[in-house]
């Protein structure tokens, strides 16, 4: 599965707070409404800015924080396709993954990206490639359950498919 | 090769040893969730196609984030909580009774060696217990509800001996920030964070379950403190012989170790915007403060008030400063009404109010306003946290924090301490 965007670069250790601030999970449980606070205490222009399919670069323990799993639903429902990032905090890893956004663990991935370049993401061959310098940079694809997983759109769509359980 | 703490754990569950980086799956004993993920668990166990609760009497719910409501929508999401809680048989904590990671450890009958999920990052706190706690997301915790069980990676661990016993006004909120502060943000990731050494038995259960709280801040997957006699009067060892079990082997493989002298540390603030920013409070002192919060599911317990009602009632709260005390439960709040910490509280000036997790989260109750400062017992000084990008939050003991109200800018407790 091949996914290709237009980046917005961010930096280290954003936390949940930053992804979405608490105060509006306690406000709505919808999500449209939630994506439009999507990265607000970091930029409060980027949630307008950020269009369908865009893919986010960041640097280390990206999602530290909060449990909440608003935060990568939040992100996928801006429409954002993916997140490569040096390194990821474990429960955002964990619920990126459940509700089908595709986290791809890069050594020093924000070195060779910019606002605005073309990436290009392939989950099966472990390749992240931007389009604007060509450079080329390889990640361990994930088992092929977790593949899977984000391929589908998630744990729940995946079990809809497949009719398994733990 | 001997075995870590959780390896240990892990043993006792699957019946087999177990190596780090295996991907087991493990039945739950306890698994709770609050009113801020407990509605979007509900909508992901709808998502995953479960129709029953596997096991209700393994499921809790609390009300504690938002509580009481402070506005329509988290009084909807609060009331779809209470629905699905009375279709499904699950016992659900009520407004007021506590904070999740307070009222659970109160109520259940904890069992060293116990698997407990809950839908909260700070669910790392019951690892005081000598048992396996960690956070998970909704998705996750619509799994443990679909199945009771879970899939886990067997984490690394990193050691953290501790020798010594702190000195007057040193709290273990400062050990953990200092821990927090050498290990960074992220040096912890996916560990399980194990406490030894013969400073453990100097410190109260209270006290272990701050240091538990904050692991998650160093990135941790869980924290552990052995079995001892501490532990053993808070939690059910009928079955097990205690002197055997959750200790670590001599000979147990550690990927980080750690080695500190409580007497040897000092009061110390997480600076904004990162938990990680730690710094000395004599680096900070004279810094003005407009708020302070002394409460949550870090420091909320009777020894965090006891030692601020002490250092408050010498002068009481500065004029200009807010100070609010919020206790972690119910029964946190009775044992302080009964042994007179709430009338010095009051009496000093504080502002106290039934548990909620208020402050903590900014969503409801001492929101900054632009520009100001706080002083916070909680865990967490990211930007905006207390509802407020324009704010800054200072992490401290509840010492600290006490002393700071007192003079109304950030201040060494040991000045206010004796004498
Ligand atoms: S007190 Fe704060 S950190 Fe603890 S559970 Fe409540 S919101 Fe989370």
């Amino acid at each position: 599965m091949n996914l290709r965007g237009r980046v917005w670069v961010l930096g280290d250790h954003i936390n949940t707070d930053a992804i979405i601030p608490a105060k509006y999970k306690f406000r709505t449980g919808d999500f449209k409404e939630l994506a439009k606070h999507v990265f607000e205490d970091l930029d409060p222009t980027l949630a307008s800015k950020i269009s369908k399919g865009d893919i986010i670069v960041a640097g280390r323990n990206f999602g530290m924080g909060s449990s909440r799993e608003h935060a990568p639903r939040v992100i996928k429902e801006a429409g954002v396709s993916a997140i490569v990032a040096c390194s990821f905090a474990r429960i955002f890893f964990r619920n990126a993954i459940n509700v089908g956004l595709p986290v791809i663990e890069v050594k020093d991935a924000n070195k060779y990206f910019k606002e605005g370049d073309i990436a290009v993401v392939d989950l099966e061959k472990g390749l992240v490639k931007n389009e604007t310098t060509g450079i080329e940079l390889k990640f361990s694809p994930y088992p092929s359950f977790i593949t899977d997983v984000m391929k589908a759109g998630g744990l729940a769509a995946y079990r809809r498919g497949q009719g398994r359980s733990l | 090769m001997g075995e870590t703490i959780v390896q240990k754990l892990f043993r006792t569950r699957l019946g087999r040893a177990v190596k780090p980086g295996e991907i087991v799956v493990a039945d739950i004993d306890l698994a709770y969730a609050h009113d801020g993920t407990g509605p979007l668990a509900i909508d992901a166990f709808r998502e995953l196609g479960s129709n029953t609760v596997h096991d209700p009497s393994k499921i809790r719910f609390v009300i504690d984030h938002a509580s009481p409501s402070p506005n329509e929508g988290a009084s909807n999401l609060q009331l779809k909580l209470r629905a699905f809680a009375r279709e499904n048989s699950i016992r659900i904590y009520e407004v007021g009774e506590g904070i999740c990671h307070q009222v659970i450890p109160e109520n259940e009958s904890l069992k060293p060696g116990m698997f407990i999920v809950g839908a909260d990052s700070h669910t790392v706190t019951l690892g005081a217990f000598s048992l396996f706690a960690t956070g998970v997301g909704s998705t996750d915790f619509a799994e443990v509800m679909t199945s009771g069980k879970l899939w886990f990676k067997v984490p690394e661990a990193m050691k953290v001996t501790l020798n010594g016993c702190f000195q007057p006004g040193v709290m273990s909120k400062d050990l953990i920030l200092r821990i927090i502060g050498d290990v960074g943000a992220d040096g912890a990731t996916y560990m399980s964070i194990e406490f030894q050494g013969e400073g453990v038995k100097t410190l109260s259960m209270a006290s272990r379950m701050t240091v538990c709280n904050m692991v998650v801040e160093m990135g941790a997957k869980n924290g552990v403190f052995p079995l001892d006699e501490v532990t053993v009067k808070h939690v059910d060892t009928s079955s097990l012989n205690y002197k055997s079990v959750f200790k670590p082997d001599e000979d147990a493989e550690y990927a980080m170790s750690l080695s500190y002298r409580l007497d040897e540390l000092e009061p110390v603030v997480a600076a904004p915007h990162n938990v990680d920013n730690v710094k000395p409070v004599k680096e900070l002192e004279g810094l003005e403060v407009n708020q302070v919060f002394i409460g949550s599911c870090t420091n909320g317990r009777e020894e965090d008030f006891e030692i601020a009602a002490k250092i408050l009632s010498r002068k009481g709260v500065k004029k200009g400063v807010r100070c609010i005390a919020i206790p972690a439960s119910r029964r946190v709040f009775l044992n302080l009404l009964r042994n007179g910490i709430i009338d010095k509280l009051v009496s000093a000036g504080c502002t106290v109010t039934h548990s909620t997790c208020g402050p903590c989260l900014g969503v409801h109750f001492g929101i900054l306003g632009s520009g100001e400062v706080a002083v916070s017992t909680s865990n967490r000084n990211f930007k905006g946290r207390m509802g407020n990008p324009e704010s800054s939050i200072y992490l401290a003991s509840p010492a600290t924090a006490a002393a700071s109200a007192v003079e109304g800018v950030i201040t060494d407790p040991r000045k206010l301490i004796g004498g």
